[in-house]
């Protein structure tokens, strides 16, 4: 990754507080990330672990209290947001009420000097682009959550920036649009080339949409990677927990079946219920303490002789036999499972049964 | 009022039975307040009447009230032996009220036209100072720094009006003033400390009438920045506005109702004045308009002083419906 060209996001060492003395708040903590040109990235977290802070800091609204911010190889810690090439689709929209929708979109246009008539039918081509092109006329109040989300897009997008910041934009829709919204913002994407910094809670979001990932926790980067490596192969027990479901086997547990004393991420559709384990195969019994229907699976919760519990998804027409109180035995292939680092426990709490889906 | 109570009493007949066929036997009689809620239940308009009666009937009474007084007032006969308006109705005050024509008015007129320049000047004043201080008090202080400025700001409004009036006297007072600080030099507090004193007159009107209305002016506009979100503000900056850029595009217009609404108190409060600019002004000169409805009634004319009265009146009138048309009601 090193002889790729300039990454267009570069962060070193970014640390944010805010207060002072007893009342200082570390919103980030260290947090050093290379974002690549044309990048689809997300920064994935709970709410307060910092990720809104490093996008405002990417922005320029905040100044981070130590570390740089470079975009496309240029320093621009201490710059105005006026002085930087991104834009940012903030979470409440941030559409100015007073301008029409027309309005809105030419304003980063008509800042910059850009000619009357060229500036028109640019802010035209962006409404065309989010399908709103017969709304310019109408004022902000007058357009649906979805509607203003889409007016944000193109009134950002109208500048060309390098880099497109989004503000956890699709939090305040319904989920059916936020689902087409996911489509059209990946579409968009691919069609304009340029890097996309996502903020989001939601990790289906963070892993259907993006490139890479980076989870946060307590102000810190937990894991940065694929979508795929960060679900399959999750490096802290936080980021097991936090994207997708999973089973966190403590070191003892470990030690015990595994037979290495490292707490474990083992993810509940990888569990079996078997009669018998088949070679090679680990093997635990335990009782059923409860089963959540969820359509063509079911979640089984199995208690375990140390008290802990495994969540194991499997067929629901495999469940013959499965009763809450009864006992039965779980199986899962050696390459399942694989090691994380014990964090800090998020105060969400995760890792519930039916928790993260 | 009466008839329209009884029409819903009269829909809410079977339910009300019902509710007390059921409900009555196991707690009905023995808690009044239930009984209570089952007479307004279902019956909005008893509730609200009820709610909002008496304080309208006061805003009524008081408000509209004398003002229909003043009108009603306007239009008595002075009679000219005893000097005291009489019960008969003649239109002979408005008719010299509004004469203007007349070259007997034009002083009146004059003095009018001045008054509402000077409401026009304080408001102007009151906004190029209130809106830094709001700026700073919303948009920049520190959060625990903000409520002692908000009080700051509201602290003039404990002094009484009269003091504050004598107060800016002491202080404007020239050289020889009869307010001279004993042991200070001659004049009152500005001549004696900053050696210059605009002294008794226009200034002195102007600047004590802003002194007394600029929280009028401030809290509306500290109200109406205070709402704007700061993501409008953080967008525009985003979109490559400079802060004036900012402040001009976004920030002013938005504020426009809130200007509005502080303008409609500093104007009306400055056109009815005559007392505080009176007593900066040493009494010499009739300069607001006030002064001489005040004297017409001491003449004593109280009808034509309360013809004179519909002039402001008028004024204040249209500067509502203009600032209405401003937006400055819309998010009161």
């Amino acid at each position: 990754m090193s002889t790729t060209p300039t990454p267009a996001i570069q962060l070193v060492g970014l640390h944010k507080a805010f207060g002072s003395g007893e009342h200082e708040v570390v919103a980030v903590e260290s947090v050093d990330l290379s974002i690549e040109a044309g990048e689809f990235f997300s920064l994935l977290g709970p709410s307060g672990s910092g990720k809104t802070t490093v996008l405002r800091m990417i922005a320029g609204f905040e100044t981070p209290t130590s570390g740089a911010v470079l975009l496309a190889g240029r320093d621009v810690t201490h710059s105005a947001p006026y002085d930087r090439d991104v834009n940012t689709v903030f979470q409440d929209y941030a559409l100015f009420p007073h301008m029409t929708v027309l309005q809105n979109v030419e304003y980063g246009l008509k800042v910059k000097r850009v000619s009357k008539a060229q500036r028109r039918q640019r802010a035209i081509e962006a409404l065309e682009n989010v399908r709103l092109a017969e709304y310019g006329r109408r004022k902000p109040s007058q357009l649906s959550g979805g509607q203003r989300q889409r007016v944000a897009l193109a009134r950002a997008l109208v500048n060309r920036p390098k880099v497109l910041l989004l503000d956890e934009p699709l939090g305040a829709l319904d989920l059916k649009l936020r689902e087409e919204m996911q489509v059209e913002l990946k579409a968009i994407q691919r069609d304009v080339g340029i890097t996309f910094v996502f903020v989001t809670h939601d990790q289906g979001e963070a892993l259907s949409m993006s490139n890479r990932v980076a989870v946060f926790n307590h102000g810190r980067i937990e894991q940065v990677g694929t979508p795929r490596e960060i679900y399959d192969h999750p490096t802290t027990g936080f980021v097991a927990g936090f994207v997708g479901t999973s089973n966190v086997l403590s070191a003892e547990l470990s030690a015990e079946l595994l037979g290495a004393a490292k707490a474990h991420s083992l993810r509940p559709e990888r569990i079996r219920i078997v009669d018998k384990p088949a070679t090679g195969e680990i093997s635990v019994a335990g009782i059923v303490s409860d089963v959540q229907y969820l359509g063509a699976d079911s979640r089984v919760r199995v208690d375990l002789a140390d008290g802990s519990h495994l969540l194991a998804n499997v067929p629901s027409d495999g469940l013959v036999g499965v009763a809450i109180g009864g006992s039965v035995r779980l199986a899962w292939s050696r390459a399942a499972a694989s090691t994380v680092a014990e964090s800090e426990p998020d105060s969400e709490d995760p890792n519930q049964i039916g928790g993260n889906q | 009022m009466g008839e329209r109570l009884d029409r819903s009493a009269g829909i809410a007949e079977p339910g009300t039975t019902q509710i007390s066929a059921t409900g009555g036997r196991a707690s009905g009689p023995s808690h009044p307040v239930r009984a209570i809620n089952r007479v307004f239940h279902g019956r909005r308009r008893l509730g609200a009447g009820s709610l909002l009666g008496a304080p309208l009937g006061w805003m009524m009474f008081v408000y509209v009230g004398s003002l229909l007084l003043l009108v009603v007032s306007a239009l008595y006969r002075l009679d000219p032996k005893t000097q005291k308006p009489t019960h008969d109705l003649t239109t002979d005050n408005l008719v010299a009220a509004f004469k203007f024509w007349d070259p007997d008015v034009w002083p009146a007129v004059w003095v009018f036209f001045r008054t509402a320049a000077v409401a026009m000047l304080v408001t102007a004043i009151c906004f190029v100072i209130a809106l830094p201080v709001a700026f700073f008090v919303a948009k920049v202080a520190p959060r625990w720094i903000r409520r002692g400025l908000i009080v700051a700001m509201l602290m003039p409004l404990w002094a009484g009006y009269l003091v504050k009036g004598y107060a800016w006297r002491a202080m404007v007072s020239p050289a020889g003033g009869r307010f001279a600080a004993a042991g200070q030099g001659e004049g009152g507090f500005l001549e004696s400390v900053f050696g210059w004193s605009p002294g008794f007159g226009r200034t002195a009107i102007v600047v004590a009438l802003v002194y007394l209305w600029l929280p009028f002016m401030v809290l509306p506009i500290y109200a109406g920045l205070d709402r704007l979100p700061p993501s409008l503000l953080d967008a525009a900056s985003d979109l490559g506005a400079k802060p004036f850029r900012t402040f001009r595009s976004v920030i002013l217009p938005m504020l426009l109702p809130s200007v509005a609404a502080g303008s409609i108190f500093t104007f009306s409060l400055t056109l009815g004045d005559y007392i505080v600019p009176q007593i900066v002004n040493n009494g010499q000169e009739r300069f607001m308009f006030g002064t001489i409805i005040n004297a017409t009634l001491g003449a004593p004319n109280q009808p034509l002083a309360a013809a004179y009265t519909l002039w402001p009146l008028v004024i204040i009138i249209l500067y509502l419906v203009a600032m209405k048309r401003a937006g400055a009601f819309d998010n009161l």
